[in-house]
C-alpha cells in the first residue's frame, strides 16, 4: 500500500532509460516476478540488481520508460524492493503500466536534477513529498490526478476494478 | 471551438465532449496483443476473475515476437495464449502469419473512425489509417478485454505539414526520422500528433504507416491521418466493415503547429543508442557494417522490398555482411513470391525468416555478435534492443539499407537508383 512513507538509497540513472534496459526482451521468457527482478536494469548496469537493497531509490532524468509496451519493465523494478523512481517525466505507456500494477512513481524536476547518487532520501507517497535527508532539502512532485489516486490506493487497477465490480471477486 | 481527430474519435466513443486534458471512457472498436505481452495480460484476466471477453470478434492475439519460439519459456507463453484465444473464441494469428501492426490493418480489424488498443507500443501505427489507436500495456488489456472500455486523457495535439516533393533516395522513413530527429524522443510525449501535406497525400498507405508507427518514438500517443481516396481504396480491398472517417474541424485548437519542407532533405540515419541520434546520411558514409535487416512493422511492406530487390538484382550482397529478411506478413511474402521480389533478394545473398518481427526484438532470428554494426529498417536501436548490448543499431529506409549491404559500409543510395 501507498500510504505510508518509504525511504531508502538513490541510485541515478539519466534520460531516457528505456524497455529494452529496464529489462531486455531475451528474459521475457517468463512473467514471473521474481525471475525478472534478477535482470532488472541489466544493460543500462549489469551489477545493478545485486549491489540494488530493497527500499532503495532510482532518480533519472526525462523520459523513463520509453520505449515498449512491456509491462514487464515496472514489475521488475517493483519486485526488486524498489521503493519508487523518481524521474524528470516519464513515459506515457510505463507511466500507465506503473499505476496499472501499483508501482509508485513521481515526477519531480527539481528532485531529478539534485538528488544525487547514494543520498538517503524519504518519500511520503500519499503527499508526493520527498526530503533528501543527506542534503536536507525537500521538494514537492506533481499530484496525481484524483482517477489515477482511486487506482493507486486500490494497489493497482485489478484490485481497483474487483473493488468496483463485485461480480469480478 | 473545433476539435482535432483525437477529440473527435474520443468524443464519439465515449458520448462526451471531450477536450484535451478531459478524462474519458471510451468504448473500443478493437483490440490486439501479442506473445510478449498477451501472456501477462491473460494472467491479469485471470486475476480479475473474468470468464469471459466482452466481444470475442473484437480482439485478436497475434504470435509475432518470438515466432516460431527460440526456447521453452516462451513455448509455454505460446501454449497459454492459444489455449486462452480457443477457451474465448478470439481471433489467434499463430506462428508465420506475420506482425501484428501489419495484420491488424491487413486483415480489416480497424477500419477509419475506430478507437483501437494494443499491447504493443508500435499500435500508433493505424493512424495512418486514420484510427485512434495506441499502445498500452497487459493489466489495460486484460481490463479492455473483459469490459470493452478504457479511460484515455483527450491529448493536445501538434500539426505536422510536410511540404515540398520528395527528392531521390528519399522516403517515408527519412522524414520520420528527421521529424523526431528534430522534435527528440520525449518532444512529443502524452501528445498527439496528425500529419498533413502534399507529401503524405503522394504516399502510398504502406509508406504512411512508416510514419505513423514510428510516433510512439518520439513519445507520440498517436499519430494520425486524415482518410483519403488512397485510404478508402485500402479499405476496399481489405475491409469489410465501413469506414467512418473524421477531420479535424478548420478551426481545430493545436498545441503547435510544425512545417518541414523535405524538398533539400537527404536520406537520414539514426544512430546508436536513441532513436533521436538523427545525422543526414553524408555524416556516417563508410560506416563498416556487419549485419543488415530488412522488415518489421516499420518497414516490412511489399514496397520495401521491391526497392531493395530493384538495388540488388543481379549484384550480390558484401561479402562481409549478412542481410537477413522478414516480411510482416504471410501475404507479403506470397506478394514478394508471385512477383519475384523474394527471388532476387535470395539470390543476392538475403537470408529469409519467418513473417514476424524477426531479429528486430532481439529473441532470436540474429543476435549481433559484440562490437558489430547492424543497419535495419526498425524503428527501435535502444542498446540491447536486437539481443547484444555490446552491438550497435543504425535505423534507415530499406533503399539505405540495401545500398549498405552492396558496399558492406553505410552508403547512399542515391547512387544506386
Amino acid at each position: 500500500m501507498l500510504t505510508h512513507g518509504r525511504s531508502g538509497h538513490v541510485w541515478k540513472f539519466g534520460n531516457n532509460i528505456d524497455t529494452d534496459l529496464i529489462i531486455p526482451a531475451r528474459y521475457l521468457t517468463t512473467s514471473d516476478p521474481v525471475e525478472l527482478a534478477k535482470n532488472a536494469m541489466e544493460d543500462a548496469d549489469p551489477e545493478w540488481a545485486d549491489k540494488m537493497n530493497p527500499g532503495d531509490f532510482i532518480v533519472a532524468g526525462d523520459n523513463f520508460g520509453c520505449g515498449s509496451s512491456r509491462e514487464h519493465a515496472p514489475i521488475a523494478l517493483k519486485a526488486t524492493g524498489l521503493s519508487a523512481v523518481i524521474a524528470r517525466s516519464f513515459a506515457r505507456i510505463f507511466y500507465r503500466n506503473a499505476i496499472n500494477i501499483g508501482f509508485p512513481i513521481l515526477e519531480s524536476p527539481e528532485a531529478a536534477e539534485e538528488i544525487k547518487e547514494g543520498d538517503e532520501i524519504e518519500v511520503d507517497l500519499t503527499s508526493g513529498t520527498i526530503k533528501d535527508l543527506t542534503s536536507g532539502k525537500t521538494y514537492q512532485a506533481q499530484p496525481f490526478p484524483e482517477f489515477m489516486q482511486k487506482i493507486i490506493k486500490a494497489g493497482g487497477l485489478i484490485k481497483y476494478l474487483r473493488q468496483q465490480h463485485p461480480q469480478l471477486r | 471551438m473545433g476539435k482535432t481527430i483525437a477529440e473527435k474519435i474520443l468524443s464519439s466513443h465515449s458520448g462526451r465532449d471531450a477536450k484535451a486534458g478531459d478524462i474519458v471512457i471510451a468504448d473500443l472498436d478493437f483490440m490486439i496483443g501479442q506473445d510478449g505481452t498477451s501472456g501477462v495480460a491473460i494472467d491479469s484476466f485471470r486475476k480479475m476473475n473474468a470468464k469471459k471477453v466482452f466481444d470475442p470478434k473484437k480482439i485478436a492475439i497475434i504470435i509475432d515476437h518470438s515466432s516460431p519460439s527460440p526456447n521453452e519459456g516462451v513455448s509455454a507463453i505460446h501454449k497459454k495464449i492459444r489455449e486462452f484465444s480457443k477457451e474465448q473464441g478470439i481471433s489467434l494469428y499463430d506462428i508465420g502469419c506475420g506482425v501484428c501492426h501489419q495484420i491488424t490493418p491487413e486483415q480489416g480489424h480497424v477500419v477509419p473512425g475506430d478507437l483501437a488498443i494494443g499491447a504493443d507500443s508500435h499500435t500508433c501505427t493505424y493512424g495512418a489509417i486514420n484510427v485512434f489507436s495506441t499502445g498500452i500495456g497487459s493489466t489495460d488489456l486484460a481490463a479492455g478485454m473483459i469490459s470493452g472500455k478504457l479511460w484515455f486523457k483527450a491529448p493536445e495535439t501538434l500539426k505536422v505539414v510536410f511540404k515540398g516533393n520528395f527528392p531521390k533516395g528519399v522516403y517515408s522513413k527519412d522524414l520520420i526520422l528527421n521529424f523526431i530527429g528534430k522534435i527528440g524522443a520525449d518532444g512529443a510525449t502524452y501528445l498527439a500528433l496528425e500529419f498533413y501535406g502534399d507529401v503524405i497525400k503522394a504516399m502510398s498507405v504502406d509508406a504512411r504507416m512508416t510514419i505513423s508507427n514510428m510516433a510512439i518514438e518520439c513519445g507520440a500517443k498517436v499519430g494520425i491521418m486524415e482518410a483519403d481516396e488512397k485510404t478508402l481504396a485500402y479499405e476496399k480491398l481489405h475491409a469489410t466493415r465501413k469506414p467512418n472517417p473524421v477531420s479535424a474541424d478548420k478551426d481545430a485548437v493545436y498545441k503547435e503547429v510544425i512545417e518541414i519542407d523535405i524538398t533539400k532533405l537527404e536520406p537520414q540515419i539514426a544512430k546508436p543508442h536513441t532513436v533521436d541520434n538523427v545525422s543526414p546520411i553524408s555524416q556516417v558514409l563508410g560506416t563498416p557494417i556487419q549485419q543488415a535487416y530488412i522488415g518489421t512493422c516499420t518497414n516490412g511492406r511489399l514496397e520495401d522490398f521491391q526497392i531493395a530487390a530493384k538495388m540488388l538484382k543481379g549484384k550480390k550482397v558484401h561479402k562481409d555482411c549478412r542481410l537477413i529478411i522478414a516480411p510482416a506478413s504471410k501475404e507479403i511474402m506470397l506478394d514478394m513470391i508471385n512477383d519475384g521480389t523474394y527471388q532476387t533478394l535470395i539470390e543476392a545473398g538475403a537470408v529469409g525468416v519467418t513473417p514476424g518481427c524477426g531479429p528486430c526484438v532481439g529473441t532470436h532470428n540474429g543476435v549481433p555478435s559484440d562490437g558489430e554494426n547492424v543497419i535495419s529498417s526498425a524503428n527501435r536501436n535502444f542498446k540491447g534492443r536486437m539481443g547484444n548490448p555490446n552491438a550497435f543499431i543504425y535505423l534507415a529506409s530499406p533503399a539505405t539499407v540495401a545500398a549498405s549491404m552492396l558496399e558492406g559500409k553505410i552508403a547512399d543510395p542515391r547512387k544506386y537508383l
